[in-house]
Formats: C-alpha cells, structure tokens, sequence
C-alpha cells in the first residue's frame, strides 16, 4: 500500500527539527531510520500531516565518551551500534540485544533512539536501556531535559516524550568489566521477542557484586526483575544460585496475553530465560 | 519535491511525492523492474537494494530520503553482458524456483559478502534473515552464497560490486540441479 500524502521536511539541526513539530501541530511525526514509521504508514495506521525526518542531524549520530558514561546520539543506527568499540567495551549488554533486532538491512536504517521513542513492548532495546540506568537527553520548544529510562516509558507504544518534543541522545552509564546477556526467545528469523531477558552482572572473586536484570514484553513497558537482582547479590556465582534467584523472575510483572502466549507461559518463559541469560552473563 | 538518484550508475533527476516509496520509484517511474515488492510489511526482503552501498528495503525508504545518493538494484550488477559471482552462483546452484525473492536475495547476498567475506552457513542464514523464500527452503541458496564466496575470494570486501572480469573467466559450473551435494 501507499501511505496517505503527508509534507515533508528535512531539518539539519535540532532547533530546526523542534520549530518544524511545533509548527507542524498535533499530526506532524518525527521519522528517524522510518523502518517502524513506514510500514505503519504504508498501512495507514497512522496519517500525519507533516512528517519531519531526522536523518540530516548529523549531531545526534555516534558514540561518545562522557567520562561515566557513554553519550549515544538517537540517530546512530543499529548497525553502527553493533560496531562501536565503545559500546563494546563498556555497554556490553546494549551491543548483543542490538545483534537480536529485526535483520541486516532494517539495522542499516533503524536507529538506538527510534527504537526507544518507538516503545513498542517486544522492542529489545527497552530492557537494556531500563537495565543499564539510561537516561533520555529531550529537547522541545524549552530547551532539554534529562528523563531516566524508568520514567521514559509509560505504556505500549507511550512515553514521556511530548508531542513537540524530540528524544536527542542517550547517556548510557558504563558497566565496564561487567558481563552481560541478552536471551531472546522467538519463533522464526527477524521476529520481535515473545520474551526476552537482558542481564548484566559483575563478578569478583566468584561472588556476584551487583547484577541487572531487564524484562522485554512482560509488561506494556520494560521491567526490572527487582527480586531477582536482589537475590544475586553476595552470592557465589553457582548454578543453585542462579537457578534458584531466576525463579523470582516473573515477580512484579504483568505479562500481556497475545496470539504468541498467554500470561502464565510468559512467565514460565521469563524464569527459564533469566537462568540462561545470568548464567551466560556470569561466563562472560 | 525535485530529487536527484543515481541508479545503477545513471543519474535520474524527477518529481516526486514525499510520500512516495523509494522501491515505488524505482518501478513507476524509472521502470526499473527488476526490484520487486512483496509485503506491505517490510518483512519480505525482496525489495532489497543498495542505499549508499548498504543494503536497505526500499520500500521502507521514501524516495525523497535517497536524494543526492546512489542506489546499486539488481539490474546495476552485470558488467559488459556477464552476471555478477553472486548471480552467476545463484544460476549453478538452482537457488530459485519462482524467482520472485531473487533480486532481494541477491543484493543481501552481496551486502553479506560485503561484510563477511567467508561466511559459514550459520553466518549466511542470519545474514538472509530479512530475505523470506517461499518455494526452495533455502538449501540451495544458502549454498550459492558460499559458492559465491569461494568464487570471489580474494577480496571480496566492500568491493564486492566492482567485479574483477579477470576472476570469472575459465570457470566450470559445479552444480546444475538441486539436491544433495
Ligand atoms: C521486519 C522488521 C523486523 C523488526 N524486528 C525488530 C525486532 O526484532 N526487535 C526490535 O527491537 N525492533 C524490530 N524492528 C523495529 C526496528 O528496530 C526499528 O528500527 C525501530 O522500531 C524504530 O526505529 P527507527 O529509527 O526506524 O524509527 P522510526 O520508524 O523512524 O520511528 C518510530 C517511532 O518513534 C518516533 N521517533 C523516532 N525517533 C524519534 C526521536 N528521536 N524523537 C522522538 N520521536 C522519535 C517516530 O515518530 C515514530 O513514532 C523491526 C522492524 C522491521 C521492519
Ligand atoms: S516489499 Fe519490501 S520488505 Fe517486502
Ligand atoms: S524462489 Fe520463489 S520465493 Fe524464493
């Protein structure tokens, strides 16, 4: 199909791109690497008058180096993510959750911040971001505001992002030395997750020192398994200890019931990914 | 909206519709054909072609996104009447039957083989993984891409569009047929 006529405008900087969406009113949609936006246009789900693409603002792409922290441009593509020495040397977990999504010529075009804004619950770069203490750099018509990752997303396909507003980069706090896991189940090549675990632990002295532990599609937003961090901690990296912290996996989620499984499978799914993703993790 | 896009080397200056998909584009109004559609999903991969050297789905690419750029189809492979390696593989190995994923397969194919010079099967069926098939189960064509490989060897690389005529000559085809090897 074809989408419905929309005007189009192709911003080179961010104040541009913030006075076009305020110009543009309620139906004018921000286009990033358009691999969600163009397929729910092509199918109208979606008809915006206006459609401001992104993919001329060269300072939101790339990987640089904050100090603490990794500052990630919304524009940098998954595949560029899958490559950064960077994010491979102190984000690890965001890297192999990158190497799940979609296929090759989607991660050409897809891009780390259209992923998040995007907030589609099976996404898989929800949980790591919510894992991994992200926070959201926004900038709208009153200039930018920080919003952490556990406060950016707020239900299906919602978050705390204005209309007027756009997602500019990502501060991603460094893990480095940490290992990490990104478990994703799914039926058939470039499918979306039914579930999924993303996992980042530091291990010293064969004792489990911190542990993070995000849920993809357990819930209308990315979750944390709390319980299972919480019983990680102080233990011996063992496999009773994993098996048995893994078991509280489900705890405090509310999985949806959809055409793939229903709730209680879902939650089978998050206990039995959990001990494959911390034992992964801890090998790492 | 004006926009300018070099297709298989030729340069193409038109009026477009914002809204107007780049592999729309490409069939409507530059007749190139040999790029196909098959979802309205962007799940298929049979659209594929090369965006800046990239492989994209061009039907989740507005046209207007590829002005000033250079797209590489199915139909920009050939040099001089001889097939691309990666086409040349595909014709040995009987890796189509309907043929309608062919030219999706193709351009992914060579954006792998880009990336990855020597790829073993694993690595071949995850670099297919946008590119659905219908009708042969894959076996043949993931055969074709190693064949294609061993082919292009050395050096495949990023210049794995710019076919060396030098490496073609003097070679027997392997396979005719499908089944076993
Ligand atoms: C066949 C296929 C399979 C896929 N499989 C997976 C998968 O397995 N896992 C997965 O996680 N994803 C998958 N995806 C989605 C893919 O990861 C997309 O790249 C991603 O969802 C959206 O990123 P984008 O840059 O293309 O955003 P776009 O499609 O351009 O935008 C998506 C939404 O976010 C908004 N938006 C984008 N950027 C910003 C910004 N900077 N500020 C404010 N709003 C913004 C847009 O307005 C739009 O509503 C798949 C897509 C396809 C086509
Ligand atoms: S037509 Fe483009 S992916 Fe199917
Ligand atoms: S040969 Fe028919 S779809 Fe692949």
């Amino acid at each position: 199909m074809i989408p419905a006529a929309f005007d189009y405008v192709a911003p080179t900087t961010v104040d541009e791109a913030v006075r076009a969406l305020a110009a543009g009113g309620e139906d004018a949609k921000v286009m990033a690497g358009g691999q969600s936006l163009i397929p729910v246009l092509r199918m109208r789900l979606a008809a915006p008058t206006l459609v401001v693409d992104l993919s001329g603002l060269t300072e939101l792409t790339g990987v640089h180096d904050d100090g603490d922290s990794l500052r990630i441009g919304a524009m940098t593509t998954h595949y560029e993510v899958q490559r950064d020495p960077l994010v491979r040397e102190h984000a690890g977990l965001l890297r192999l959750a990158t190497d799940t999504v979609a296929d090759p010529q989607v991660r050409h075009r897809g891009t780390f911040g259209g992923s998040l804004a995007h907030a589609d619950p099976a996404g898989d770069l929800l949980a790591p971001a919510l894992a991994l203490d992200a926070v959201m750099v926004c900038a709208g018509p009153s200039g930018t505001r920080e919003v952490p990752a556990a406060e950016f997303f707020v239900d299906y396909f919602t978050t705390a992002l204005a209309p007027d507003e756009l997602l500019t980069h990502v501060k991603v706090p460094k893990l480095t030395g940490w290992g990490a896991h990104y478990e994703k189940f799914n039926r058939v090549a470039q499918a979306w997750s039914i579930v999924a675990v993303a996992a980042a632990v530091r291990v010293s002295g064969g004792r489990i020192t911190a542990a993070r532990v995000g849920l993809t599609n357990m819930a209308s937003t990315p979750v944390r398994a709390r319980a299972v961090e919480e019983a990680l901690v102080g233990q011996e990296a063992t496999a009773e200890a994993i098996t048995a912290a893994a078991t509280r996996a489900a705890e405090g989620a509310d999985p949806p019931t959809d055409n793939n499984a229903d709730a209680e499978y879902r939650s089978h799914l998050a206990r039995v990914l959990t001990e494959r993703a911390v034992t992964a993790a801890v090998s790492a | 909206m004006r926009i300018t896009v070099t297709v298989d080397g030729v340069d193409y200056s038109d009026e477009v519709e914002p809204r107007t998909l780049l592999v729309h584009h490409l069939r409507e109004r530059l007749g190139k054909t040999g790029t196909v559609v098959g979802c309205d999903t962007s799940n298929c991969g049979a659209c594929t072609v090369h965006l800046d050297g990239h492989s994209v789905k061009s039907c989740a690419v507005l046209a207007v996104q590829a002005d000033g750029r250079e797209v590489t189809t199915v139909e920009g492979l050939a040099r001089e009447g001889r097939l691309h390696p990666v086409q040349q593989a595909f014709h040995r190995n009987h890796a189509l039957q309907c043929g309608f994923c062919t030219p999706g397969m193709i351009m992914q194919a060579i954006d792998l083989l880009a990336d990855n010079p020597d790829p073993d099967e694993d690595e071949v069926r995850h670099g297919l993984e946008g590119n659905l098939c219908r009708c042969t189960g894959y076996q043949n064509i993931v055969r074709a891409v190693r064949d294609a490989a061993r082919q292009m060897r050395p050096g495949a690389g990023p210049d794995a569009e710019r076919v060396d005529e030098a490496k073609l000559v003097g070679r027997t085809p392997t396979h005719t047929g499908g089944g076993g090897e």
